[in-house]
């Protein structure tokens, strides 16, 4: 572990009143003493962590959250700008430094790690919060959809009121007025009484001595004018004439590029290799092999197994020669695993159900299903996923005996920077990061083996390395969605009211509700079982409400019609204690057009979702004809309490729909003799243009803590994709992805209209 | 030496003739706007005009392209520096995220425009299907390829249907 010898210098303060909790500032007095010269260039004054201005009155924010196209570094400019009450033309944003000084976790620890004990060693007292040197000080997270309802609402706009003050009490001191009869707007201080205004630069240096507070007066939802606002966001031009710069389209004088395989049994380490054919082939210029790397993850602890790379002068050639190795790998046992293995286990450790540990125990379940004219019972299965960023992972790194550079796309610089310096034995301050733009994360890039993998070949050849995963290895050594089976058992009345509800499912990671239930079931008893695999587990979009949203959506489903009720209605009166998640779900059964039949061969399904703090309704509408499926159309309503950017937030539900649509048609990663069989998107296939569904999305604002956007839009698509097949068809989809599924109807799959129609 | 007009200029590289253009163009020509996603023609992100023609630069031979006009995202503007019609419609639509697929996705969509000033969705279809988004922007790209044409198109951000 390398050492950490910069001084923590976060502090934290409470705010009352406003339901904000926790406030930052620097401390003491001028940001500039110490985190300055990390981000403040020639003429800017740094007033705050996150926030400078420079002589020409351009505010910038500086953010801790990296960019992999959720637009949240402009919604969070918004936020700052609105409390700052700048001047939007004059506003821009950079992605903070991976620095200790901007860790973001003080934000984000409440919803990263609901449930879970905070490493002892940070103490929280009364005029702050004093970090120890500590591995919760590594995070710089940009993941648990937390940018804007977290860092943006307890930071970011905390910090934009705070300068607000700082500046309007350097022009009170210069201008000899109290600092009550200033106003601000536009990036200008106005003193109304004697005509006298400034704009903010022209205070900015004096300011930066006053100290900022940590509870400002922030503004009221009815007085905001830039938060609310779809503007357009500032990374976006670049991304459309190729100069947006990605961590791989970083350069190095005398670079060289290297291409990996990883043991492809996971767990598996290397035996032997035979490498001279490959060192003979053009342009190669070593081949090294890589040690396990382990890191004690942010998210969890993970584990890249042994790797044999090639390095060449330029990465085609390299994938070429890395191609021509021999490898012989010990599998450690793991070499004869199958998906249906274990699927097996996951069967076999659900019905023993030893050791079964409850997330929810409400009334007396097995009375209940005493008491039940009808028990209905179900299992359902999810395969692994992969994320398939589109920017497979690389990293480019230059390593000598005392210093370590490393250029990256990543969704957490700082915990980055520690494993780096951690692996190669450096001090935290001798390794510099920089984080680029990221052509995807989705999760997949929290954790940092690609990153660790550059450093140590580049140490190996002592000059600068481009690592590139090629998409297979990038497909064949993620960190998965995990496989899960879940089972269910409902008891319905004789009046077909849900009246019990039971559920074990195996494998439990974050967030920890997400397999509850937001309906009124008197009797609920929800639980899992352990059933370790070998297959590494990393967070995937929404995380464990990827699978669970597919589970209990369909499920409640699947009770409405054994009741013979309306899915919708029956929704209905179980919300009616609920009445956020009630108008979520009657708005979108209202844009959707639910009571319109739709005609034959066509069906419509609804879920309802609640996840990062968000509730998102939608409609999946669909064609099925001859064994084949169309998704029409898709109809979502999200309440996160506030949208800051309305567009930008209709954007990432448009996102996250597709990513869970592909998921659900076509995402099955299995495994075959211990490793991943799918290598390529021509058998991990993605929804494509011809088979997108249009998506419409509408927005409540009502007033709620804000919630997340990112991942919300995910959970809800299979569910209701599933629950809309069964209205075309009368087949119910209980495995994903739907693509296995036998969609003809009875009279289609006879042999003789099969042959018609093969 | 293979030699060819890359964005107008005439171009000469010394290579393996097996090299694929994308890697020549990357590592060698330095426009990192041309992006890898697979190496094996499965995901667009690579695509450049040859010809006129849109084509996967990481299964392209850079020796297939002696003589030929090839032009990548950098040269998809005007000579004035203008943006091309549909650099700025992606721009309205605020069609990408991450933006990692975006110049192949605005290559293909180019080289449809350019044939097909007047495609119908099952044209926009057969031109993009090649080309993946993981950020699930095929509405915006939808729409922002409608705009060019003059066509309507469902707006996500009015959320309703336009022209």
């Amino acid at each position: 572990m390398g050492k950490w010898t910069r001084r923590a210098v976060l502090s934290a303060g409470v705010v009352g009143g406003t339901g904000l909790v926790v406030g930052i500032a620097v401390r003491p007095g001028n940001p500039t003493e110490t985190a300055g010269h990390l981000v403040a260039g020639e003429g800017e004054n740094l007033l705050h962590l996150y926030v400078k201005i420079d002589a020409n009155n351009r505010a910038t924010a500086i953010l801790p959250h990296a960019e992999m196209g959720q637009g949240a570094l402009t919604a969070l400019a918004q936020m700052l700008a609105e409390e700052l009450d700048a001047d939007w033309d004059l506003m821009g944003f950079e992605e903070a430094p991976a620095e200790a000084e901007y860790a973001n976790y003080t934000f984000g620890r409440g919803y990263l790690f609901k449930g879970i004990d905070f490493p002892g060693a940070v103490v929280p007292t009364v005029d702050g919060l004093m970090l120890k040197l500590s591995e919760s000080l590594g995070m710089q997270i940009t993941g648990g959809s937390t940018s804007i309802r977290a860092t943006g609402q307890y930071g970011v706009r905390v910090a934009g009121a705070a300068v607000r003050e700082m500046l309007k009490r350097a022009a009170a001191k210069t201008w000899a007025v109290s600092v009550e009869e200033i106003r601000t707007a536009k990036s200008t201080l106005f003193h109304d009484g004697s005509g006298r205004s400034a704009p903010y630069a022209e205070f900015a240096a004096a300011a930066a001595k006053e100290t900022p507070s940590s509870t400002p007066q922030l503004k009221k939802m009815s007085e905001y004018s830039v938060m609310g606002q779809s503007k357009p966001r500032h990374d976006i031009p670049a991304k459309v004439d190729g100069s947006a710069l990605f961590a791989m389209d970083v350069k190095r004088p005398n670079m060289v590029y290297a291409a990996i395989k990883r043991t492809p049994v996971f767990g598996g380490t290397l035996k032997r290799v035979d490498e001279r054919a490959a060192r003979a082939m053009s342009g190669v210029i070593d081949v090294v092999q890589l040690p396990t790397l382990s890191a004690e993850g942010m998210i969890g602890a993970y584990s890249a197994g042994d790797s044999v790379a090639v390095v060449a002068d330029s990465y085609w050639k390299a994938e070429r020669a890395l191609s021509a190795l021999t490898i012989e790998w010990n599998t450690q046992g793991n070499e004869s695993i199958s998906s249906e293995a274990i699927f097996q286990q996951f069967e076999r450790d659900i019905s023993a159900s030893t050791d079964r540990k409850n997330d929810v125990v409400i009334g007396d379940a097995a009375t209940a299903f005493d008491k039940a004219e009808t028990i209905l019972s179900a299992d359902y299965r999810v395969p692994y996923l992969a994320h398939t960023t589109m920017e497979p992972p690389n990293a480019t790194a230059e390593v000598s005996a005392d210093r370590a550079e490393i250029w990256v796309g990543c969704q957490n610089p700082l915990g980055f920077r520690q494993h780096i310096a951690a692996q190669l034995g450096l001090d935290f301050d001798k390794v510099t990061l920089h984080n680029h733009f990221l052509g995807g994360g989705f999760g997949r890039k929290s954790n940092a083996d690609y990153a660790l993998q550059a450093a140590l070949i580049a140490r190996a050849v002592g000059k600068p390395v481009q690592l590139v995963y090629s998409r297979a290895e990038d497909i064949r050594q993620d960190f998965y969605r995990p496989a899960v089976h879940s089972r269910f058992k409902a008891g319905l009345d004789a009046q077909g009211n849900l009246i019990a509800w039971h559920n074990t499912y195996v494998d439990k990671h974050e967030p920890i509700e997400a397999p509850l239930i937001p309906y009124a079931v008197a009797a609920q008893d929800i639980g899992h079982v352990a059933s370790p695999t070998h297959v590494p587990f990393g967070a995937w979009r929404s995380v464990d409400h990827s699978q669970h949203g597919f589970f209990t959506e369909s499920f409640i489903d699947e009770a409405a019609h054994a009741g013979a009720r309306d899915p919708y209605e029956y929704r209905q009166t179980l919300l009616k204690d609920k009445p956020r998640m009630l108008a979520v779900l009657n708005r979108v059964a209202a844009e959707a057009s639910w009571s319109v039949p739709m005609e034959a061969g066509r069906g419509r399904g609804i879920s309802l979702q609640e996840s990062f703090g968000s509730i998102v309704g939608q409609v999946v509408e669909v064609t099925v004809s001859g064994g084949k499926i169309w998704v029409d159309r898709v109809v979502a309503v999200i309440d996160a309490g506030y949208a800051v950017s309305p567009d930008g937030m209709k954007a990432q539900i448009e996102s996250g729909i597709i990513y869970g649509l592909s998921a659900a048609m076509y995402g099955d990663i299995t495994i075959e003799k211990g490793a991943v069989a799918q290598s390529s998107f021509a058998n991990y296939d993605t929804i494509r243009m011809h088979d997108a569904p249009v998506i419409e999305t509408h927005i409540i604002n009502s007033g709620a803590d804000i919630g997340g956007a990112g991942e919300p839009g995910t959970p809800g698509v299979a569910p209701a994709l599933a629950n809309a097949i069964f209205d075309a068809t009368g087949k119910r989809i209980r495995t994903l992805p739907v693509m296995n599924a036998d969609l003809r109807t009875d009279s289609e799959s006879s042999p003789s209209v099969a042959a018609l129609t093969r | 030496m293979t030699t060819f007009t890359l964005n107008g200029e005439v171009r000469s590289v010394d290579t393996d003739p097996e090299t694929p253009a994308l890697w020549v163009i990357r590592e060698q020509l330095d426009l990192t706007g041309t992006k890898f996603g697979c190496g094996m023609a499965q995901c667009g992100a690579c695509t450049i005009h040859v010809d006129g023609r849109a084509q996967r630069s990481c299964t392209t031979p850079i020796a297939s392209l002696e003589g030929a006009i090839v032009t990548t995202i950098e040269g998809l503007k005007s000579a004035d520096g203008s943006l091309h019609a549909l650099q700025q419609a992606w721009i309205d639509q605020q069609a990408p995220q991450c933006g990692y697929c975006q110049s192949g996705q605005l290559m293909s969509a180019a080289a449809l425009l350019a044939v097909n000033p007047n495609p119908t969705d099952a044209d926009i279809d057969s031109a993009m299907r090649g080309n993946i988004c993981r950020c699930g922007m095929y509405g915006r790209i939808r729409s922002a390829i409608k705009q060019v044409a003059g066509a309507s198109f469902y707006d996500a951000m009015e959320g309703s249907q336009n022209g």
